[in-house]
């Protein structure tokens, strides 16, 4: 388990990120949402010791995160943030070697290999395994990274906005990925995520923040409720049950006006 | 099969740069000054050896903290502070000053105010603008053109006769460096090498950025430092032996990346080395044997560098 207690992050005199506690339960995937520099991005990158912190502990099963050697916490933690372009010429395959380098410290042994041909299997990367990076689509990247931290088998995965340039059927590919990852191996997920239906349909719990605090934390049930996200959103927003999943509808206003239309020319037929 | 081709450009490098060697050392040997002429010969190899191999690992390093193809060290103003310094000694102390005509001082001072300089910029502007790359190279080139300003200042004052004397002092030249220095710069930059080398698999995690770098368990930041600090050091030792040679490290890490197509350094490092060493006999035999020392090498590098400078920034700019 993870507990965050109380982090804060200033920049200069503004605090982005102001005391947030939270714990994140093992073997679920827990989805980090809010509007636009909630400090989602933030949170998530001082969990994983990306950014370093003006106050507050990240605890990892109880102990300190940054008092750990970093290449120890490498085994265990793995993040992948957002906008990963690169420039270097570097084949899909050797990208996902990378996620081998807390282990083998770049000189692979067949263990490695036999693991990245593991994960080029588990994302379905076989035919671009020898293709590189900078000539594949969007979503083909985006599963070549997540591959990468597959390979680096940690049991917490930090993945920031990991459906951010990706269609819906992308989308959907790479959300039943990590379902399948936390069901068959156990894996703890936990994602900056935009689309709140995507959060309400994948995920186990829900931290929303807003103004770089918590605003509500639980599990999904608890979180996606209409006072809840209209209060954390600021507009309204409409929530349906569709095929056992809570389904927020906020594409108009005037939500109400066109089901009346509807209605009349219904009736007119 | 692609690490078969790698393999096989490195052994190809290699062999063209045995041959440029041997080229140089045999073209018009007169039998009669034979021993005058061989061993100068070879102190211009091993000279030429030690600062290309110098400029071409600390370049690579550079541009892979940097990640960016076309800042070098020499860019960020390193060149003109040796200018600086050197123009200093002249408008102070006069063209007699043992300063600049005793090579032993002149080197150990440039090495010392040219390491002092570097570790400055990089270090201590690293923590003040909180790691952040761009901030830290716009003061690398402001410090440069500041730099700059001020020798053109100093030159302007400075007596024409004396002025011509420091304008051979600032053309890097490979026709008279003192041996005893060559020892301590070959010394310096194995050490460096064998620093380098013990933990290059880190340069390749380094050039997937910071956050991917962490996530893999590198230390960047203390790893970054320290890399700084030897790339301080390597361009430092090579400019104080054989003065500036601006485009050379640009023009040769250029050239290894479109032949490589590689991310890894083992390929870049010794590669962009070779190249390197070729690049610096070829110039060399440009300037003695096709204009019989009537201009500098560096003048020729950064000719044919500055061109393919431009070439780059074209190319950039229509993609």
């Amino acid at each position: 388990m993870i507990s965050v207690k109380g982090i804060t992050k200033l920049y200069g005199d503004k605090k982005v990120v102001d005391d947030v506690s939270l714990s994140i339960a093992k073997g679920k995937i827990t989805s980090l949402i809010g509007p636009n520099g909630a400090g989602k991005s933030t949170v998530l990158s001082m969990i994983t010791r990306l950014l370093d912190n003006d106050s507050g502990d990240v605890l990892l099963e109880g102990e300190n995160i940054f008092t750990q050697p970093n290449s120890e916490l490498a085994k265990k933690i793995s993040t992948l943030k957002q906008s990963n372009h690169l420039e270097l010429k570097i084949t899909v395959r050797e990208l996902i070697a990378f996620g081998r380098y807390p282990y083998s410290k770049g000189r692979l042994t067949e263990t490695d290999n036999a693991l990245i041909d593991e994960a080029i299997r588990y994302m379905e990367l076989g035919e671009f395994e020898d293709r590189f990076i900078d000539e594949l689509s969007g979503g083909q990247r985006q599963r070549a990274y997540i591959a990468m931290t597959i390979a680096q088998d940690t049991e917490y995965i930090f993945l920031d906005e990991p459906l951010n340039n990706l269609d819906m059927k992308h989308s959907v590919q790479i959300m039943q990925i990590l379902r399948r990852l936390v069901r068959e191996r156990n894996k703890t997920i936990i994602i900056v995520i935009h689309d709140i239906n995507f959060a309400s349909c994948y995920s186990d719990n829900i931290v929303a923040l807003k103004d770089g605090e918590v605003a509500v934390s639980g599990t999904k049930n608890e979180v996606i409720k209409k006072e809840i996200l209209e209060d954390i959103y600021e507009m309204d927003i409409n929530i349906e049950c569709i095929m056992g999943h809570q389904i927020c509808i906020y594409f108009d206003e005037h939500a109400d006006a066109t089901v009346d239309d509807f209605v009349k020319e219904q009736a007119q037929i | 099969m692609l690490k078969d081709y790698k393999n096989k450009l490195l052994l190809g490098l290699a062999i063209a740069a045995l041959l440029v060697t041997g080229f140089y050392m045999l073209y018009q040997i007169d039998m009669d000054i034979f021993f005058y002429q061989a061993p100068s010969r070879i102190r211009r190899i091993l000279a030429i050896i030690i600062v290309g191999v110098a400029i071409a690992v600390s370049t690579v390093i550079f541009q892979t903290i940097v990640k960016n193809r076309i800042l070098t060290p020499s860019i960020m103003g390193l060149d003109s502070v040796y200018v600086f310094i050197q123009t200093t000694i002249v408008f102070l102390a006069g063209v007699g000053s043992p300063l600049l005509l005793n090579s032993h001082l002149n080197y150990f001072l440039s090495l010392t105010l040219l390491t002092l300089f570097t570790l400055f910029v990089f270090r201590y502007l690293f923590r003040l603008t909180r790691n952040n790359i761009f901030i830290l190279l716009l003061i690398g080139i402001i410090l440069g053109t500041f730099f700059g300003n001020l020798s053109t200042f100093m030159q302007q004052l400075i007596s024409p006769d004396d002025f011509l004397v420091l304008q051979n002092a600032l053309f890097a030249s490979f026709n008279a460096v003192n041996e005893n220095l060559m020892v301590l710069t070959a010394v310096i930059l194995v050490i460096m090498l064998i620093i380098v080398f013990m933990d290059f698999h880190s340069l390749d995690v380094l050039a997937l950025g910071r956050d991917a770098a962490i996530n893999l368990g590198v230390n960047y930041d203390r790893k970054v430092s320290q890399l700084l600090v030897i790339i301080a050091i390597l361009v430092s030792v090579s400019t104080a032996l054989v003065g500036p040679i601006m485009f050379l490290g640009l023009l040769v890490v250029n050239i290894a990346h479109e032949l490589f197509k590689t991310y890894k350094h083992v390929y870049l490092l010794i590669g962009t080395s070779l190249i390197s060493i070729i690049a610096l006999i070829i110039g060399q035999m440009i300037v003695q044997f096709v204009f019989q020392n009537s201009v500098e090498i560096s003048v020729i590098i950064n000719l044919v560098g500055g061109v393919y400078f431009i070439y780059l920034m074209l190319r950039r700019g229509r993609k």
